[in-house]
């Protein structure tokens, strides 16, 4: 019931009522207000690969709501000894109440979830889905620009392999939004996502060519060209460094223009653009508090309050 | 019926005609009856069909095919027809029908897909997206699999 594996789980209306939640949430996030809503309930972080922003804002976001999380992390737990996925899943619903995953291997959330019967979310299965990095990106979206509806959106980078933009794109084209996909050819957005997001309608251009789209950019998305996903280094050294983007980019761009990264960045964003007024990667990293705490509460049932004081 | 004759009529068995051109190979693959099979089977290639063009046939003795080992070859020959035989003669007609989902019967061919760990207890699922062209994904891991090289993944 309160899965959260990809975006097809949530309805259009859902989407816009979680956004609302979340930002119902915010002074509960900023740690201004004190709201024990899951107060008595246990979240199982269960990261079976690195993070840092997702694993932190999740654990902020149950703490500051009045939960507890216990976490697990694959070295030094029965993972590193060949326990099956199921088996861990079997445990894990023993000491939550709730899980959010993370796993090199695709498809690792949707196998959890059919292993037990408590709600789990999806925080990346290897180059799948992140389907909460993506309500966060919405949130973001539509606190920069108000709504979401009909926006011009460039994805940049390593499309192949991200997750945060095969999330982002299924939930972009049901608000009508034109996709500009960049990436070098290698790193094309997957041939089913495509074939997907055009039968729903999309208005998609796929390109090698960063520049020529920027001007008429609502958003640019910049993604990081992920060398732990590649087979091999010299297949990575031959897109490394493909796309930079830097102030100097930015000259034409149209003034309520936002660049996100879902971090962390190497080299494809310069920090010379934090100081812009378009710069919205590090906002978009707290953000995750908000919109994971609305998450959470969705997945265990309980209802967010329309005010809070 | 030309072709028909190019075998002999078996006494009781199965006969599946309209099998795409070049195909009836990969069906004995998936219907398991490549190896460790005792009932004599006939095949003919490549031959003329009014329907098709081309096609293959295929008729396996003393062996009536089932419901299971039909849905499996729904993913190689959805259009052929299969007639099970009785005593030289016709005695019922099956169709072929491609379900939503297959259930334990073709494995994910994405090498990083969870299910690739051969001690997960789940059962593989993958689901038709489409029967014409065919589009089969993984329900897991959402990628397409390749629908020619389909048959190295049964189980």
């Amino acid at each position: 019931m309160g899965d959260l594996i990809t975006m097809d789980d949530l309805t259009k209306e859902e989407i816009l009522q979680i956004l609302d939640e979340a930002n119902t949430l915010l002074p509960v996030a900023r740690g201004e207000i004190y709201l024990p809503l899951l107060q008595g309930k246990v979240l199982g972080n269960l990261f079976f690969e690195n993070s840092t922003r997702t694993r932190m804002s999740f654990e902020t976001a149950m703490k500051r709501l009045g939960g507890e999380v216990v976490n697990l992390s694959s070295i030094g737990s029965s993972v590193a000894k060949g326990e099956t996925l199921y088996d861990t899943m079997q445990m894990v619903e023993g000491y939550s109440d709730i899980a959010v995953i993370r796993h090199p291997n695709q498809g690792a959330a949707q196998y959890s979830a059919d292993s037990v019967n408590i709600p789990i979310l999806n925080a990346g299965d290897g180059a799948g889905n992140h389907p909460t990095q993506t309500m966060l990106d919405l949130f973001t979206i539509r606190e920069a620009h108000g709504n979401l509806e009909g926006l011009n959106v460039m994805m940049v980078g390593d499309l192949r392999y991200g997750r945060t933009t095969h999330s982002l794109s299924h939930a972009l084209v049901r608000f009508g939004a034109r996709l500009t996909l960049v990436s070098p050819d290698s790193l094309r957005m997957p041939t089913e996502i495509v074939s997907d997001l055009k039968s729903q309608g999309a208005d998609i251009n796929e390109t090698e060519e960063m520049a020529e789209s920027i001007s008429s950019a609502d958003v640019i998305y910049m993604t990081r060209i992920q060398k732990e996903r590649f087979p091999d280094e010299d297949e990575y050294n031959k897109v490394a460094g493909t796309y930079k983007l830097a102030v100097n980019d930015l000259t034409e761009a149209k003034s309520g223009l936002i660049v996100m990264h879902p971090l962390p960045r190497v080299n494809e964003l310069n920090t010379n653009v934090d100081s812009t007024k378009h710069a919205r990667y590090f906002q978009q990293a707290f953000n995750g508090v908000p919109t994971r705490m609305a998450l959470l509460c969705r997945g265990l049932g309980v209802k967010v309050p329309k005010k809070v004081k | 019926m030309s072709e028909m004759r190019r075998v002999t009529a078996i006494c009781n068995g199965t006969a599946i005609d309209h099998i795409p051109s070049g195909h009836a190979l990969q069906v004995l693959k998936m219907l398991r009856l490549d190896v460790g099979r005792s009932n004599p089977i006939s095949m003919v290639m490549n031959v003329p069909s009014g329907k098709m063009g081309r096609k293959d046939v295929l008729k396996i003795e003393d062996r009536e095919l089932n419901q299971e080992e039909l849905d499996r070859l729904a993913l190689i020959a959805p259009k052929a027809s299969v007639a099970i035989i009785r005593n030289y003669s016709v005695a019922e007609k099956r169709t072929i029908e491609l379900g939503s989902e297959l259930i334990n019967i073709v494995k994910c061919s994405f090498s990083n897909c969870i299910t690739q760990n051969n001690r997960e207890p789940l059962p593989h699922k993958l689901k038709i997206i489409s029967s014409e062209p065919m589009e089969i994904r993984c329900s897991y891991c959402g990628r397409n699999q390749d629908v020619e090289q389909i048959v190295d993944f049964i189980i």
